[in-house]
């Protein structure tokens, strides 16, 4: 499939300038105990939510959503740092920060779409209004 | 409106490719396309062939990891798909030019609707990325002292994922046709128009999609990761930093269209209900997730243009970039807020006052880092030594033309102005006079002013100013009078209009388009000229402008390696400063240089995933199911391979920098 | 191999002689991780895209199935569990890889690989289930969303499979190395990131679906 050039190879030990990269690409050094007090904690946040919803422990939907929400965050900041080894420090804190702009994005994007589609439908599809009576709009001219 | 759809069943191998689908049969523009199609190919085989060119072109260009070598091939891509496009609107400008009252132009409603189409997708996709992709793989390593880019083959791959997704849409003139639904689809959604147009269309991005957004991840790695020593992010060049920024609002916006494309290609080949009148589908949601994605594109087109000339400013005004800090700010802040404007796209869909007042305002908010640069671009020019090269020219151009086209772009962020000109030709106006006035002439300027470090001999000066005179005036005579007609209340993507008064305008606005062409002939006669004039114009230095930054440190053209020692960067303009401190090239001292090895992997699974993207269009199942096999197949073969790299041997390295110091000598007799 | 520095005749003496190139040449990091990480946010916003419209049609029943009326919990409990011992699985395959063990590596990606198709198969099965009660991907905009969203995971974790399969054979015939090392690192991040985006499915598609 490829076609390496035929350029002679210089029979350099070029193995030695390589070990100081073995640092870096080792990666993130990962301990036993840190993916256990992960996978616990992953095992408890993830039951408490299943049991709430079954045991339908809160009435109000609202506040059940959030608490799920709540849950779901921790867990996913959970795997983040435990299983995923997020932290400043790893590639000069680049993971991070794109990792922090992504949120912002995601964010934006679905709580943008969300908001807009909702006054969309609201204005727009009556039929398709999600729940409760939408409110009275501003109609466009 | 639908073509003639067969109601045969479809064929087992075939899908539903029938007769039918060759358009030439009944179209005489679309024959006389084909055969001049034919005959030019024909031309460049057989000049391949007399000169034995098949071998160096598999070897040297197709299979080649170089970024010089596949940023070029971007940009041959940008400038033939250019022709196309061009030609797109000069049979629109001829046609709303004519057709009048009981003159129905010669252009019927189907195949206007697909040359409009087209346009616009062939401009966006495969002109203005190309050219802004190639422009950012040849410069970014040069700039930031580095031998390649990250991902090397990678790189190579993702350039014929476009070249692929180019391909698809070309093949629409001759088999079948193209979508009639506008560049982003909005008006032919789901199962509506089940004819081949629409897949023509979506596979053509979806395959392009892939290269660019790889494309993105390998120059944000490479700024990251591959910067030389010394420099740090403050002292990159600002071209440098407008990528970084640029290739971040890739990767973060081009999953949006890849994911609604998903949800338009599930409507229309499974049959779900995304964006359908019934079964609650909601088709103002596809033009939501478009625009998403649609808002940030514009935002990558214009990014590194805006690093161009900063470029261009500073070394033709033999000054630093006034305020550096300012401008990585203002890109920065443009790069965030363009995520926060998407709704302006469509204020009159009915999303109400609260939801278009807030988008108003940041859409107006985000003209302020725009016009914190061009007030940098000013403030450098000011008591600079200012040289009028054609570069310096198209940047002139730009600044008056951009300005002005923004300005209408503040006016239409104000929903209620928007209410009356959604949709107008105003409003086409507009986005022409911002990217062609931003885009076109950067990459012209960009062209003039690289095109020696990247093939050894200046552009000619004459031919060059022409061209940008041509393009210049004809831009405003093209697109004032659209702004008129807009103004007047006249509706984009009309074929054909019964008030005959509208039609001086048009007329006036056809020779506009006419100037504009000659301003492209203009272009490839001084492409030619120069070629013939090469020893004249050759540039034996490296540094024919007197530039700044580290791409003027190497010959021209660079060798392979780029630098034969990684430089070591200390201040801003990091090429100024070595020259300020009277630089000396090592003379001896050369190690062998660790490199990536050419592959023709690339081009073979971008080939495969093209074919796909073919069988999936015409329902050829059984291909499809095959090719999509061949191709994760194909990528698995290639990781097997380990041995991507090889060295360039220390006495090869001697010998490429012992002819460039003979070359330098011999220049400064 | 560092250079000379001749200052031009009448350069102003302030000018101190500067290096411009090292003594040894620098090797530039590698970047793949990195890499890697953003293709992971890419598909991030892959899944944003699809959430949001989940979020936007998700209550569409057209008059069909609700999530309450079809979501199976027990069941996505235990694909649930499935994921979630994949991912500690795969991070014992991690230490192994760290102390350098082959076969110790090998045997907890077969043991993740194995966990990752009882999830595949679980969840197709889940799929076949609802088709046949007729409250298909076609049935209404809800089950369009949810069916993409579930799904789109589902071929990820599928790519992963293959992917895994593909690595242990490459780790069986080269060892090791540091490119397989690379490699590995690469499909931890990406089996992570698969589940990071389940606890999103079974928290705003499931158990909120249900409400």
């Amino acid at each position: 499939m490829s076609a390496s050039h035929t350029h002679t190879h210089a029979a350099h030990g070029h193995d030695a300038h390589h070990h100081d990269d073995h640092h870096q690409d080792a990666g993130p050094h990962s301990t036993l105990s840190g993916y256990m007090v992960g996978f616990v904690l992953s095992v408890i946040l993830t039951a408490i939510p299943f049991w709430l919803v079954m045991g339908k422990v809160i009435a109000d939907k609202g506040t059940m959503a959030l608490v799920l929400g709540v849950f779901a965050v921790a867990q996913i900041l959970v795997h983040m740092v435990c299983f995923l080894h997020m932290n400043g420090k790893i590639e000069g804190g680049w993971t991070l920060l794109s990792t922090l702009f992504t949120v912002v994005f995601v964010a934006v994007g679905i709580a943008g779409t969300l908001w807009v589609m909702f006054h969309m439908n609201a204005n727009m599809m009556p039929t398709h209004a999600p729940g409760h009576m939408p409110a009275v709009e501003q109609r466009a001219p | 409106m639908t073509e003639h759809t067969p109601a045969a069943a479809p064929h087992w191998l075939l899908g539903r490719i029938t007769w039918d689908s060759i358009p030439m049969a009944h179209e005489p523009i679309v024959l006389y396309t084909f055969l001049a199609t034919m005959l030019g190919g024909l031309l460049v085989v057989a000049g391949l062939t007399k000169f034995r060119l098949w071998g160096p072109l598999w070897k040297d260009w197709i299979c080649s990891i170089d970024h010089k070598k596949i940023g070029i091939m971007y940009m041959v891509l940008g400038l033939v798909m250019f022709l196309r496009g061009f030609a797109d609107a000069v049979m629109m400008r001829l046609q709303q030019s004519m057709a009048f009252g009981e003159s129905m132009g010669y252009l019927p409603p189907h195949h206007y609707d697909q040359i409009f189409t087209a346009h616009g997708v062939i401009m966006i996709f495969f002109v203005a990325m190309p050219f802004v992709t190639g422009l950012m793989n040849y410069l970014v390593p040069l700039q930031i002292g580095a031998r390649d880019v990250s991902f090397p083959f990678l790189n190579n791959f993702s350039f014929w994922m476009t070249a692929g997704g180019a391909v698809l849409v070309m093949l629409s003139l001759f088999l079948g046709e193209f979508s009639t639904a506008g560049w982003l689809a909005l008006s032919n959604l789901g199962a509506q128009n089940p004819g081949v147009g629409l897949d023509y269309y979506i596979w053509g991005l979806q395959v392009a999609g892939v290269g660019t957004t790889l494309s993105g991840i390998n120059l944000i790695v490479t700024i990251v990761k591959m910067r030389a020593p010394g420099m740090n992010l403050m002292k990159m060049p600002v071209f440098t930093w407008t990528a970084l920024c640029t290739n971040a609002l890739i990767v973060a916006s081009f999953p949006v269209l890849t994911a609604a494309l998903v949800l338009m290609s599930l409507d229309r080949y499974v049959g779900t209900n995304f964006f359908t009148n019934d079964l609650g589908g909601n088709a103002m949601l596809y033009v939501n997730l478009i625009w998403i994605w649609g808002h940030p594109e514009v935002y990558i087109l214009i990014l590194p243009c805006f690093g161009v000339f900063s470029e261009v400013v500073a070394t033709f005004s033999r000054k630093r970039l006034f305020g550096y800090t300012s401008m990585v700010y203002a890109t920065v802040c443009i790069t965030v807020l363009s995520y926060l404007v998407w709704l302006h796209h469509f204020f009159t869909m009915g999303s109400g006052a609260t939801v278009n007042t807030f988008f108003g305002i940041t859409t107006m908010i985000i003209s302020i880092p725009t016009g914190a640069k061009i007030f940098n671009w000013l403030f450098t020019m000011y008591k600079g030594r200012i040289r009028f090269t054609v570069p310096m020219l198209w940047t002139v151009g730009f600044m008056c033309t951009f300005a002005i086209g923004g300005m209408t772009g503040v006016l239409l962020a104000v929903p209620p102005a928007d209410f009356v000109l959604h949709n107008s030709l105003f409003l086409i106006a507009h986005f022409h006079n911002v990217i062609i006035g931003g885009v076109v002439f950067a990459v012209f300027a960009a062209i003039n002013y690289w095109y020696p470090k990247a093939f050894g001999y200046k552009l000619d000066e004459f031919w060059g100013k022409c061209s940008f005179w041509f393009w210049l005036v004809g831009f405003w005579v093209a697109f004032t009078p659209l702004y008129i007609l807009g103004l007047m209340g006249v509706t984009r993507r009309v074929s054909h209009f019964e008030d005959a008064s509208l039609q001086i305008w048009f007329l006036i606005a056809a020779c506009g388009a006419g100037l504009i062409a000659l301003g492209i002939a203009s272009f490839f006669i001084q492409l030619f000229v120069s070629y013939l004039k090469r020893e004249q114009l050759r540039d034996v230095t490296g540094d024919p402008w007197d530039g700044r930054t580290l791409e003027w440190a190497t010959s021209s053209p660079p060798p392979q390696y780029n630098f034969a020692f990684t430089p070591v960067a200390h201040e801003i303009d990091a090429w100024w400063d070595m020259k300020k401190h009277g630089y000396q090239r090592p003379l001896a001292g050369f190690q062998p240089i660790h490199m990536p090895a050419n592959t023709g992997a690339g081009i073979v699974i971008a080939g495969l995933s093209t074919l796909f993207g073919f069988a999936m269009i015409w329902h050829m199942w059984p291909l499809a199911a095959a090719s999509f096999a061949a191709t994760v197949l194909a990528s698995i073969i290639h990781t097997f391979n380990y041995q991507r790299d090889y060295y360039i041997p220390a006495a090869e390295v001697a010998a490429t920098e012992n002819a460039r110091t003979q070359q330098l000598a011999a220049a400064h007799v | 191999m560092s250079d000379t520095h001749t200052l031009p005749a009448g350069a102003a003496a302030a000018l101190a002689p500067r290096q411009y190139h090292l003594a040894h040449e620098p090797h530039p990091e590698n970047g793949t991780a990195l890499g890697f990480w953003l293709y992971l946010m890419s598909d991030c916003l892959i899944f944003a895209a699809l959430f949001a419209t989940y979020g936007v049609l998700g209550r569409s029943y057209a008059g069909g199935p609700t999530g309450a009326e079809l979501f199976d919990l027990p069941l996505v409990a235990l694909n649930t569990a499935f994921l979630l011992l994949s991912s500690i699985t795969f991070g014992f395959a991690m230490l192994q890889k760290q102390h350098g063990k082959v076969g110790g590596t090998l045997a907890w990606l077969a043991i993740t690989g194995l966990f990752g198709l009882c999830f595949l198969g679980l969840e197709l099965y889940e799929f076949q289930h609802l088709i046949h009660q007729g409250a298909g991907p076609q049935r209404s905009a809800f089950l369009s969303a949810f069916f993409t969203l579930v799904a789109t995971h589902g071929l990820h974790v599928t790519f992963g499979l293959v992917w895994l399969v593909v690595l242990m054979v490459q780790i069986a015939k080269h060892g090791l190395i540091r490119e397989n090392q690379r490699r590995l690192m690469c499909l931890s991040m990406f089996w992570h990131f698969l589940d990071v985006v389940w606890i999103g499915v079974f928290t705003f598609v499931y158990l909120m679906g249900v409400l």
